[in-house]
């Protein structure tokens, strides 16, 4: 990538006794980019973004931020600034002193520092609590110390680790638009490490999805939703019907196969000439309807209603079918009346288009 | 626990075997020293009650006050010694591998368990004329030095002594310090020696306060290292004390120089407790 501003080349992380956190990850991140490593706990995210930091180093491999490797450059001298997941925002000063403090330890100027430090605070709208202790503010308002303290030393890159998750659910969502909103006023790249799927696909314009210490995919959120690459990113974005089947026939534009529950179904998109494969479908994209639908093209199964769980705005149905297959459907509550319009042991049929499925062979 | 505002049953805590030892062992007898202390010593074994301030004048005698003076400085230079040395102790002992951890405080405290009478004499054996340090240093050519029987012989004594006292409550303090509050200073450009000085440092003040005062208090009224270390000049405060109440069987005048020397330290927990609330925001 020519304007990127960090790049991860082969990076590995190998602690003592031999556990690889992160195995042989090669990325590059676009100058002001919001870029998300999402994955499930033990991943290897926070290890990278530390390692991006300079706060672990890489067993083997390169970093490169603003087209320097940081092989021998340490944490402090690093254009990386981080928010902590604890926010660590020292307890003995105060918000003002905290919001100096990487200033002050450099070197800059008193004056400059002053402006800054005000014009940083002004940002987080934390103005009228700058001389308050730590102890005295709410965890919401911390972490807006850990950001301005952080974004005050103007960074290349600014690193975020799990920063909502220690908010409760209404302040997640006003610190997620804050977030977004600040991120395109500074227009510095932001690198989020989180395990909260919403998180990633509301916030990034980009999200890198680990597992096991490797990138699985790497994609923008409506791609990763639409088109994930394998059945472990189908199934960790977003909720997925996740269907067995062998291929009978495949072409460049076609793919049959006998899938569990479902028969032999025809499905346009290219897939392997045979083997076992995985079809996904997301519940949103199923119908559910009393009598067997019309016209040949979509794929469609017989069940019964097992259970019905109401949301107010949607309501999740279980399916079961042939074969002991279940799926999932999400229906839209559009009418006032009758909810989901099926009840718990109704014989329904289901039916979805089939350029609504995907096909995983991973 | 309620408040004994709201739950006047919290004072049967108090009727416990804890609060009997107190008053049986610590309170009766020393309300019975602070009686002594306004007595007059009527026999080799009586003293009677008159109310005199006799023996508190006599303490304000310049040979004890230079002694108290003098216990006050040494104690103080032991302490300082011990925060210096116990500080990267501890610190090492925080940042050692895990399976270490147990071992390394275990060695700390391995001295308590022998008596330490029984180790001041190998202190001794260390630092005599003909002692194994003497005979070390003469293997390169140095030596031999008189290094016994003065007041810095004490207060290697009672670095040696008190030690542990200053290095677990450091180890407690700084292993509960969170990490990320040094990383966040290195994140945001501080050095590593910033990094110590401006976050570890402050935020480890409250074992630094309580190591200080787990050290300077028995310090400050020891005898047995100054008797054994110290020479004839090398006495402290504890000494004199001592001898009150053995060689010279003065009751009085040694309970007198008791409650001095107990003033002295209450004088310390307050200045403590002064700086305490001037640092707000840290539980000192």
């Amino acid at each position: 990538m020519a304007d990127a501003i960090v790049s991860l080349r082969n990076v590995t992380k190998t602690f003592p006794g031999g556990v690889k956190a992160v195995d042989n990850v090669s990325f590059d991140i676009a100058q002001n980019e919001f870029f998300a490593l999402l994955g499930p706990s033990g991943c290897g995210k926070t290890t990278l973004l530390r390692m991006i930091s300079g706060l672990e180093t890489p067993t083997s491999g390169q970093i490169i931020i603003g087209g320097e490797d940081m092989a021998l450059t340490p944490p402090n001298k690093r254009p990386t600034n981080m928010v902590f997941q604890s926010y660590a925002v020292f307890p003995h000063m105060t918000v003002a002193d905290n919001v100096a403090y990487g200033l002050k330890v450099t070197g800059v100027p008193a004056d400059e520092t002053k402006r800054r430090v005000a014009e940083a605070l002004e940002m987080v709208k934390l103005t009228h609590l700058a001389q308050r202790k730590p102890d005295q503010m709410s965890g919401g308002q911390r972490q807006r110390v850990a950001l301005a303290r952080a974004l005050v030393k103007r960074p290349k890159v600014l690193l975020l680790d799990e920063p909502l998750s220690a908010l409760d659910a209404k302040l997640r969502d006003e610190m997620r638009l804050e977030l977004t909103r600040l991120q395109e006023n500074v227009g510095i790249t932001f690198i989020i490490v989180t395990h909260d799927q919403d998180e990633a696909l509301s916030m990034a314009s980009r999200i890198a999805v680990m597992d096991k210490g490797a990138v699985q995919q790497i994609a923008t959120p409506s791609e990763l939703y639409e088109q994930p690459t394998s059945r472990f990113i189908a199934d960790f974005i977003g909720k997925v019907n996740l269907i067995n089947a062998r291929v009978v026939s495949s072409s460049a534009s076609k793919v049959v196969c006998d899938a569990k529950g479902l028969g032999r179904i025809e499905l346009p998109h290219e897939g392997p000439a045979q083997g076992d494969i995985a079809i996904a479908v997301r519940p949103e994209k199923l119908k559910i309807s009393e009598a067997q639908p019309k016209g040949a093209s979509a794929i469609a199964t017989e069940g019964k209603v097992r259970d019905v769980a109401y949301f107010g705005d949607t309501s999740h149905v279980v399916v079961r079918c042939k074969d002991d297959l279940e799926l999932a459907v999400n229906v839209q509550n559009d009418k006032r009346a009758g909810g989901a319009g099926v009840e718990r042991g109704q014989q329904v049929w289901i039916h979805w288009a089939p350029e609504d499925t995907l096909v995983l062979t991973e | 626990m309620d408040s004994w505002k709201v739950n006047p049953r919290v004072f049967w805590t108090l009727f416990t075997p804890g609060t009997f030892w107190l008053v049986l062992f610590f309170l009766i007898p020393l309300g019975w020293l602070f009686h002594d202390s306004f007595s007059d010593k009527i026999s080799i074994t009586e003293t009677q009650f008159t109310g005199t301030l006799a023996n508190y004048i006599r303490a304000f005698d310049a040979v004890y006050l230079t002694i108290i003076w003098k216990s006050v400085w040494i104690s103080a230079v032991a302490t300082a010694l011990c925060l210096l040395t116990a500080y990267p102790i501890a610190f090492g002992i925080c940042f050692a591998p895990a399976k270490w951890k147990p071992l390394l405080l275990l060695l700390v405290i391995l001295p308590f368990w022998i008596n330490l009478l029984i180790r001041t004499y190998a202190l001794i054996a260390v630092f005599r004329t003909q002692g194994y340090l003497n005979l070390v240093l003469g293997w390169v050519g140095l030596g031999p030095y008189e290094m016994l029987y003065n007041d810095g012989a004490v207060i290697v004594g009672l670095v040696y002594v008190y030690m542990p006292f200053m290095v677990l409550p450091l180890y407690a303090t700084i292993e509960r310090l969170d990490r990320s509050f040094l990383e966040a200073s290195l994140d945001l450009g501080g050095s590593q020696v910033q990094t110590f000085f401006k976050v570890t440092l402050p935020l480890t003040m409250p074992g630094i306060v309580t190591g200080i005062i787990l050290v300077f208090i028995p310090c400050l009224g020891s005898f047995l290292t100054p008797a054994m270390l110290g020479g004839a000049n090398a006495i402290m405060i504890g000494n004199v004390i001592e001898d009150q109440f053995k060689a010279a069987n003065d009751w009085p005048f040694g309970s007198a120089l008791s409650f001095l020397l107990m003033y002295v330290t209450f004088g310390a927990l307050a200045l403590r407790a002064f700086l305490a609330s001037r640092s707000k925001g840290v539980d000192v």
